[in-house]
């Protein structure tokens, strides 16, 4: 269980080396991307100017608020809360995302299915766990948000976040077929039986 | 007792404030279930993930900040006591009005688009939203407004069954059971897990929000409802999915159940969760003024 502390554009060999269980730090650029501008991207044939490369991405669709362009906030948008969102319903996207524009993290709850793990193994990739619902704590990893596109869409756009000490992180999936929500689902769903036998329920009952 | 009349201003002004409340502070039965999870936990990764939710309450409070990014669907339930004068129609423009503000002013995401047109107009209200549901109390001179802001991973999670009366009981139970598994991750667990029973389709569902977004502690004023909670409560926490469905003890805070009689022929059961930010937040008014809680 090692930690790594990463600083993005991130190398296939830096991925790989993340294990389930691992820890991760986040320094510098993260990318917040989301079901309305991965439509956009994928379904919709629109593109990004961001070059996603090595880059991690959040699931995310932060609270910002309009402020005047300046040095600390050159988009004119400042940060008031940034968490994350239910990953599982961008499953479709991993691949795009991560065989086509390179992203090689990323971060989300909930985890993604099998096809992500596939595409994270093939592609070289990996998905790391932040806690859903913490977003006051994650906001003071962030540091200001340095760039945004698609913002026809917001809060829905693609933003470029600055982040410092962003994490720790669980590594939940990665490239080497290992997933932990599938560990957790395997392991929940075999205690169904005994779980309903507890409630009185027999399986023939069923 | 002489009739109390209530404003539209202030209900604006009220319903602005619970928004922004009910976003940054958890009710103190929630922390008070992190407590009890913590305690009781067994798992070092579920500890761990407890004890940044734990920290996260903390630092929204210090920083005044919102809890979760999730701004949800804003829900506000108004309870009208005896000899109280509103105007309704003018209550209900006065929340959306409030909302909207708080919105605007603080200012919060829009999570609240167009159902077709995908249309955000960054206001949180759209087409029957913010959604209002209004009742009524014995309780004179009181008029009560809780807010939910209902956030989405665990609304996406919500589950109907017209189960029939030749399944029994054993359909209701295997079917919360097997809701909790579907969830997995994906509803912010720890939840509440809010059941439904009986009634119409539609009533089903509303019961099981209601179930959903009760204050833990509280308990289903049926004595078999009861008894049903508590059956559930520690089945599911058997299931191993722990927070964030991550593993561990504590996936769910509680299983409440909501009842209503329903017909000889049906036997129906919804499934409604709340997540772990358990947001809610509630003010009273009466002729002494308006007091703010959870």
């Amino acid at each position: 269980m090692a930690h790594h502390v990463l600083a993005p554009p991130i190398t296939e060999a830096q991925v790989r080396a993340l294990r389930v269980n691992d820890t991760v730090t986040l320094e510098g650029a993260l990318y917040g991307i989301r079901d309305a501008n991965q439509i956009a991207l994928f379904d919709k044939g629109r593109t990004t100017r961001f070059d996603l490369h090595g880059q991690a991405a959040i699931h995310t669709a932060p609270n910002v608020k309009s402020v005047p362009p300046s040095a600390e906030h050159p988009t004119g948008y400042a940060p008031v809360c940034i968490g994350t969102t239910t990953s599982a319903r961008m499953e479709r996207f991993t691949r795009p995302l991560v065989a086509d524009l390179g992203v090689r993290i990323i971060i989300g709850k909930g985890g993604l299915g099998a096809g992500s793990l596939e595409v994270f193994r093939e592609a070289g990739g990996a998905y790391l766990a932040i806690i859903g619902g913490t977003a006051a704590l994650e906001t003071t990893w962030v540091e200001g948000i340095e760039d945004v596109d698609l913002d026809d869409l917001n809060p829905e756009s693609i933003w470029k976040f600055r982040v410092r000490g962003f994490g720790p992180l669980l590594v939940a999936m990665d490239s080497h077929g290992n997933s932990l929500y599938d560990a957790v689902d395997r392991q929940s769903r075999s205690r169904r039986q005994n779980t309903l036998a507890r409630l009185g329920v027999k399986p023939a009952a069923e | 007792m002489p009739r109390m009349k209530v404003e539209p201003a202030q209900v604006e002004e009220i319903a602005r404030e619970l928004y922004v409340r009910a976003l940054k502070i958890l009710p103190p039965d929630i922390k008070q279930g992190f407590e009890r999870l913590t305690a009781t936990e067994t798992d070092a990764t579920a500890k761990s993930v407890l004890a940044t939710m734990v920290t996260n309450i903390r630092v929204a409070e210090q920083t005044e900040n919102m809890l979760c990014q999730d701004t949800g669907i804003p829900i506000y339930n108004v309870t009208i006591g005896r000899e109280v004068e509103v105007d309704g129609a003018a209550l209900k423009a006065a929340i959306r009005k409030g909302c909207e503000r708080a919105t605007r002013e603080h200012p919060l995401r829009s999570s609240v688009v167009h159902p077709i047109t995908r249309k955000n107009e960054h206001t949180s209200c759209g087409p029957g939203v913010p959604a209002i549901h209004v009742d009524f109390s014995e309780e004179s001179g009181r008029l009560t407004i809780e807010m939910i802001p209902k956030g989405s991973g665990s609304e996406n999670n919500s589950w109907l069954r017209m189960a029939i009366p030749a399944e029994g009981i054993n359909a209701i139970k295997t079917f919360v059971v097997d809701c909790v598994l579907e969830a997995g991750g994906k509803t912010c667990p720890p939840t509440i897990v809010g059941v439904g029973i009986g009634g119409t389709s539609d009533l089903c569902v509303m019961l099981a929000k209601k179930a959903a977004t009760r204050p833990l502690g509280t308990r289903c004023p049926d004595p078999e409802g009861a008894a049903l909670e508590t059956a559930l409560g520690e089945a599911v926490n058997m299931l191993g999915v722990g927070p964030q469905g991550l593993g561990g003890d504590s996936t769910a805070f509680a299983v409440h159940v909501e009842l209503a009689a329903t017909h000889i022929t049906m036997n129906p059961v919804a499934v409604n969760m709340q997540c772990h930010s358990a947001r809610r937040a509630s003010a009273a008014v009466t002729p002494d003024g308006v007091e703010y809680g959870f």
